[in-house]
């Protein structure tokens, strides 16, 4: 560099020996814009949205006071809104434990299996359809799933209606149709949020060293009983770390129930109704608490547990 | 474990109905993909029956010509960019403040960083929405980018600080030691190594923004982003055909970037996309 164009960059140069002298400084500078992003917008709206969960909505004037009350919460525990509490917790109790046994056989194949081409093969056909427009694939499924679709006629081709009318007669499960039954709304969630749970089993599993196996089993165990007391509590972190995936997002879900399925709301179309066309923001506060208190229970037990012990 | 081994590569081979399931795993993931693509050449109008009527090309050009999907297209575009515009410097600068120092709050702040995708987006979403309301802000264009930069810092971030890791530390010493200002380094030794990282990055940012839905819902007020317009378009079954169109489009323009963001950071030790 010319003495010349040093002397232009002169003040820039100092400015830099300072940063690079005073690293304080430099981390400063760098951390003060994401920190002020994350920490006022974000952090900011969330900590406004928990202050909103205890104003006052006046039911006669539909307008939010600023008065502290604890009558939202209250409200959570009334018949109809415990409902609407207890069918989302069970639908993502189900969803999780549903994608845990499809996604555990690709995750263990993927990793301990499948090598070069066929391993990138495998990486690629799991990311696409993770990452491919959600609101694409749900209405992918109604598509699938409409009365006429592609399923009906393959049960139709099969034989089965008669079959299949009676499986969806069942409470709790069926519905009138395919599209509006408990089964079609937990298949599409299953669907959507089983990528989310293969990559993470298939990154601890990865990580399992073969020598591992190699030596309990030259210690004469069994595959199975290798596959039980060791495979598995090292793939525990893996499928820890999916479930909370697959536990939050089916939580807070609210487009797919209104989709597919029964009526019935679920929290998400709770708080979308709530603050939507009523404008009870304060009471749609109290109610995404409620995954937010879940998913931390889950993560303290989880952390009890010592699933994140291994990682 | 015993495994039984092949005879050229060493390679354990997997028992059968194991090699099943995971196949059958990828067609079941596959499989309305594959069905959003066959009905957007379907000539029935207004149902959905199978096997399908008959093969055209005529919705693509009609939704050619719909201009209230090419204003939806054109605002995700413009919403992605920016957004990712301002996730790409945010994400950068929060990889380059905490790969390599240790100091206190470090792990509060990536904590902080991955909230946004670790809770529901539905939180987020009217999390922001009662803020803006709070300040008196109407929702438009802007309220709409604000929330889709804040969950996709973390995309970049995550991909950035990998690689940040995997650069000595001497390169830069080497760089100052002969001559280069802090900001030099940073043009040509820093940078060209960050590179890949950060476009991988940067792609994966405006794959997530272009396609996200529930966020935007609560962001975006009277304005239509593409998902925004496809979950309205839902309930007009007489629309049945375009819709399909558009779709298969949208499915298109998230999947090309996101086997350009793999293939941006294959080899490396951890490749984009693996964690949305």
């Amino acid at each position: 560099m010319s003495t010349l164009s040093m002397r232009q960059h002169g003040v820039l140069r100092s400015f830099s020996n300072l940063l690079y002298r005073r690293s304080n400084l430099y981390l400063l500078l760098l951390l003060v814009p994401p920190l002020l992003w994350f920490g006022v917008v974000y952090l900011g709206s969330l900590f406004a949205l928990l202050g909103q969960s205890f104003y006052t909505f006046d039911d006669f004037t539909m307008s939010v006071l600023p008065e502290f009350t604890l009558a939202n919460y209250k409200n959570l525990f009334e018949i109809a809104n415990a409902d609407i509490v207890l069918r989302t917790f069970f639908m993502a109790v189900a969803v999780t434990i549903a994608s845990i046994f499809l996604a555990f056989p690709m995750a263990y194949y993927m990793a301990r299996y499948a090598s070069g081409v066929e391993k990138g093969f495998f990486y690629v056909a799991v990311m696409l359809p993770m990452w491919a427009s959600y609101i694409v694939k749900a209405y992918g499924w109604t598509v699938i799933l409409a009365k006429g679709g592609i399923v009906y006629w393959v049960i139709d081709r099969l034989g089965l209606t008669q079959g299949l009318e009676a499986f969806l007669a069942l409470p709790y499960v069926g519905g009138n149709t395919l599209s509006t039954s408990h089964i079609g709304r937990f298949m599409v969630f299953t669907y959507i949020w089983l990528p989310f749970m293969i990559l993470p089993i298939q990154a601890a599993l990865e990580r399992v060293p073969p020598s591992l196996l190699q030596a309990s089993a030259d210690l004469g165990a069994r595959p199975a009983q290798t596959f039980r007391n060791v495979l598995l509590p090292l793939a525990i972190p893996g499928v820890i770390a999916g479930s909370i995936f697959t536990f939050s997002l089916t939580l807070g879900d609210y487009i797919i129930p209104q989709l597919i399925g029964p009526s019935g709301l679920f929290i998400g179309t709770m708080v979308y109704t709530m603050q939507g066309s009523i404008g009870n923001i304060p009471m749609a506060a109290a109610f995404t608490v409620v995954p937010i208190v879940l998913i931390g229970i889950y993560l303290n037990l989880a952390k009890r547990l010592g699933a994140f012990d291994a990682l | 474990m015993r495994f039984k081994r092949s005879v050229d590569t060493g390679q354990p081979r997997a028992p059968h109905w194991l090699k099943g399931l995971a196949y059958g795993g990828l067609v079941f993931l596959h499989f309305p993909i594959l069905m959003i693509v066959i009905y957007a050449f379907n000539t029935e109008e207004s149902a959905f029956s199978f096997p399908i009527k008959g093969w055209t090309l005529r919705w693509f050009a009609e939704a050619a010509a719909r201009q209230d999907v090419l204003d939806a297209v054109w605002l995700s575009l413009k919403v992605a960019a920016c957004a990712t515009v301002l996730a790409m410097i945010l994400g950068t600068m929060a990889a380059a403040a905490l790969y390599r120092r240790v100091f206190f709050g470090k792990d509060a702040i990536t904590m902080m960083l991955i909230i946004p995708i670790a809770l529901p987006g539905i939180i987020t979403g009217i999390a922001l929405l009662a803020a803006f309301k709070m300040l008196g802000l109407e929702p438009n264009f802007w309220t709409i980018v604000i929330g889709h930069a804040t969950f996709c810092v973390v995309m970049v971030y995550n991909n950035v600080v990998a690689r940040f890791r995997r650069i000595p530390h001497s390169l830069v010493e080497a760089s100052m030691d002969l001559g280069a200002d802090g900001f030099m380094t940073f043009r040509r030794v820093v940078l060209p190594q960050i590179a890949t990282a950060l476009l991988a990055g940067g792609i994966l940012a405006f794959a997530l923004s272009f396609d996200e839905l529930i966020v935007t819902t609560f962001t975006a007020g009277h304005e239509k982003t593409l998902p925004i317009w496809l979950l309205n378009q839902l309930t007009r079954p007489r629309d049945a055909p375009v819709t399909n169109v558009v779709a298969m489009l949208i499915m298109l323009i998230t999947t090309v970037p996101i086997l350009l963001a793999y293939y941006l950071t294959k080899g490396t030790e951890s490749v984009a996309g693996s964690s949305k």
